[in-house]
């Protein structure tokens, strides 16, 4: 028999990569005034925390209910960055003391606590951004996977954290900024980041960023890590018992989508010109989760789609019945786990694809063992069979 | 008196493991020989997956060693032990359903262990090779792009068997590896076994006299946790404790 080397993607994951990045490359940018754009960036920064709970969640079982947190940090990190920046002697001299942010002011503190200092620097910045909650994911990691602490016990604890957090950044008003977060964001390094040239540019460079964070979760997808982790998601002990530290996997990519997170909340930052603790809490880490569960949660594509469709309906359903949308967005849950549990990409794996011309389906009946990732339905597997 | 003194693959000793307070494994102690290939057994309830599963460190014992040549195990972590050389096949078929028959064989081949190796691993000639080497072993050379979910119950038990081969342990641990069988893979898995234990250390948990019989260099018999008997298989059938044990009841 003859096998090829597993290769990146399939047809199909080639055909979505191509479509989505259209779509958010070019239709949207031609579509839309840059108000309705600077949504979508924003939900878009969404989309990282739902491909990080692909490969935890979806791959690996790891359910978290705190991805809020990682987000967070990321976007805290950012925010510091920038309210610096906002904060010059000259900007801030009615202050009592001039040059610290204005918060700090105004709860009498009378210099800038050492944990800002780094902040000053733009690379640290950047450095602290990806570090900060992946060094976090990894101690909280440590502390949970080699004890084997695990499913609902995980996501308890995950969503406790997240509660921890809010309170910690909401107490502690004067080196966090409370429960208005870190506001009126000015520039990033001397470029004015409100107006409509910088928001166009923040969006692509969003776009940019989050196609490279797909690409690397395909790569884990793809890797031999990625087969294990689905193998760990069905059979711990037997990946345990072939030798692996299954532990340490679960520590990679649980760090894996904290970083990832980290980028979209730093680059929501950027986009919203604020951050505040209503990102980090509960709520907003169990609605990534829903995004992740209606956009299909083993598949990247569907996850980037889940952030974005949610999004978009939450923001018109708001708009026009603002009371309904907490009750739609339950409902919608209960719906997907109940009815379709692989969420929009399983439909459109069960549905659409069997009905697309050849040349676009992955199943062309040759590459078979491109199907590692399991998100095809073992129905339509049988079918290719 | 001085006897030769033996190499043992596997030395048990006063191994003791309490579940609050029940002793289910009660100051055990066996040698397993080099190649040899021994086969517990025991009525419901005497240990015998137990006695496994202290062994490649699901259970930590309460009191006791075992050794594998120079090692202790009783210290090692899971996959420590299973670096070591012990390969364990669990009592229910326990494969990964969503992968391909492939993809599980190659899970188990014993490169790319680390977090970081398992990102860099690929699949190269040597490990499509000696996968397709062990399936036709396992007789399932004609489903490796099958997911592992759709194979009958029997071809489950050979994929196992089969991850395990492609590790290449030196000690081979089989729960009830014909349990659930049809007749006709009965027939086939014992020829498996008796080619694959070759060369290699055994230790098999059965419930099937006929099977034990095939196989077995030597027994030994479990009874709540204690050994009741050990020697050959005619020794052990016609020991009167043994036969209380089994027809008493």
């Amino acid at each position: 028999m003859n096998f090829k080397i597993s290769s990146f993607a399939n047809r199909t994951e080639i055909f979505g990569f191509l479509v989505l990045a259209v779509l958010i490359v070019v239709i949207l940018p031609l579509a839309l005034d840059i108000f309705r754009l600077n949504l979508i960036g924003k939900y878009l920064t969404y989309a990282f925390v739902a491909i990080g709970l692909v490969l935890c969640w979806g791959a690996g079982g790891i359910l978290s209910l705190g991805q809020g947190v990682f987000f967070g940090l990321g976007g805290y990190c950012m925010a510091m960055f920038l309210k610096l920046e906002a904060s010059t002697p000259e900007a801030t001299k009615i202050q009592s003391t001039p040059g610290i942010p204005d918060f700090m002011d105004w709860n009498q503190l009378t210099e800038l606590p050492w944990f800002w200092e780094p902040f000053h620097s733009f690379p640290l910045t950047l450095v602290a951004i990806l570090v900060v909650p992946t060094v976090f994911a990894y101690i909280l990691g440590v502390a949970m996977f080699k004890r084997r602490v695990g499913g609902v016990y995980f996501a308890i604890i995950t969503q406790a954290i997240a509660a921890i957090l809010t309170i910690l950044i909401i107490g502690q008003q004067g080196y966090t900024g409370g429960v208005n977060g870190i506001t009126d964001l000015r520039t990033l390094m001397g470029w004015d980041i409100r107006t409509e040239s910088a928001q166009y540019t923040l969006y692509f460079v969003n776009a940019f960023l989050l196609f490279v964070v797909l690409l690397v979760a395909q790569y884990v997808r793809k890797s031999k890590l990625g087969r294990l982790l689905v193998a760990m998601r069905e059979k711990e002990d037997r990946v345990r018992f072939s030798g692996y530290s299954v532990a340490n996997f679960k520590i990679f990519v649980f760090c894996l989508g904290a970083a990832f997170s980290a980028i979209g909340g730093a680059m929501f930052t950027l986009q919203v010109g604020f951050m505040s603790p209503s990102f980090v809490g509960i709520v907003p880490s169990i609605e990534m989760v829903i995004f992740t569960a209606v956009g299909g949660r083993l598949s990247i594509l569907g996850a980037v789609w889940g952030a974005l469709i949610i999004n978009q309906a939450k923001t018109l359903l708001s708009e026009a019945f603002p009371e309904l949308w907490l009750l739609a967005m339950g409902g919608l849950f209960i719906a997907v786990v109940m009815a379709f549990p692989n969420g929009l990409a399983g439909l459109y794996t069960t549905y659409v694809e069997p009905r697309l011309p050849k040349f676009l389906s992955g199943n062309g009946g040759k590459d078979a063992d491109d199907d590692s990732d399991a998100d095809v339905p073992l129905a339509s597997k049988q079918a290719a069979e | 008196m001085q006897t030769e003194v033996k190499d043992f693959v596997l030395s048990v000793e006063g191994l003791t493991v309490s579940f609050d307070g029940f002793k289910a494994v009660d100051d055990l102690s066996f040698y397993v020989e080099e190649e040899e290939i021994r086969v517990i057994i025991g009525p419901n309830g005497a240990g015998k997956t137990t006695v496994l599963d202290l062994i490649c460190g699901k259970t930590q014992a309460s009191h006791g060693s075992i050794k594998f040549r120079d090692t202790e195990l009783t210290d090692l972590s899971e996959n420590q032990i299973v670096h070591a050389g012990v390969g364990r096949k669990f009592q229910n078929p326990s494969i990964y359903e969503d992968l391909t028959v492939f993809e599980n064989l190659e899970l188990s081949f014993p490169r790319g262990h680390g977090v970081f190796g398992a990102l860099v691993f690929k699949r190269d000639k040597e490990v499509i090779d000696r996968v397709e080497e062990i399936a036709a072993d396992i007789f399932l050379s004609d489903h490796l792009q099958q997911p592992a979910g759709l194979l009958s119950h029997g071809q489950k038990q050979w994929l196992e068997i089969g991850m395990l081969l492609i590790q290449d342990p030196d000690l081979l641990m089989l729960d009830e590896p014909v349990a659930g069988m049809s007749v006709s893979e009965r027939v086939k898995t014992a020829e498996l076994l008796q080619r694959i234990i070759k060369g290699r250390s055994v230790l098999v948990i059965e419930h099937d006299m006929k099977f034990v019989e095939d196989i077995a260099h030597r027994v030994t018999v479990l009874h709540q946790g204690k050994m009741l008997s050990e020697g050959s298989m005619d020794h052990v059938q016609n020991d009167p404790k043994v036969v209380e044990v089994y027809l008493g009841h």
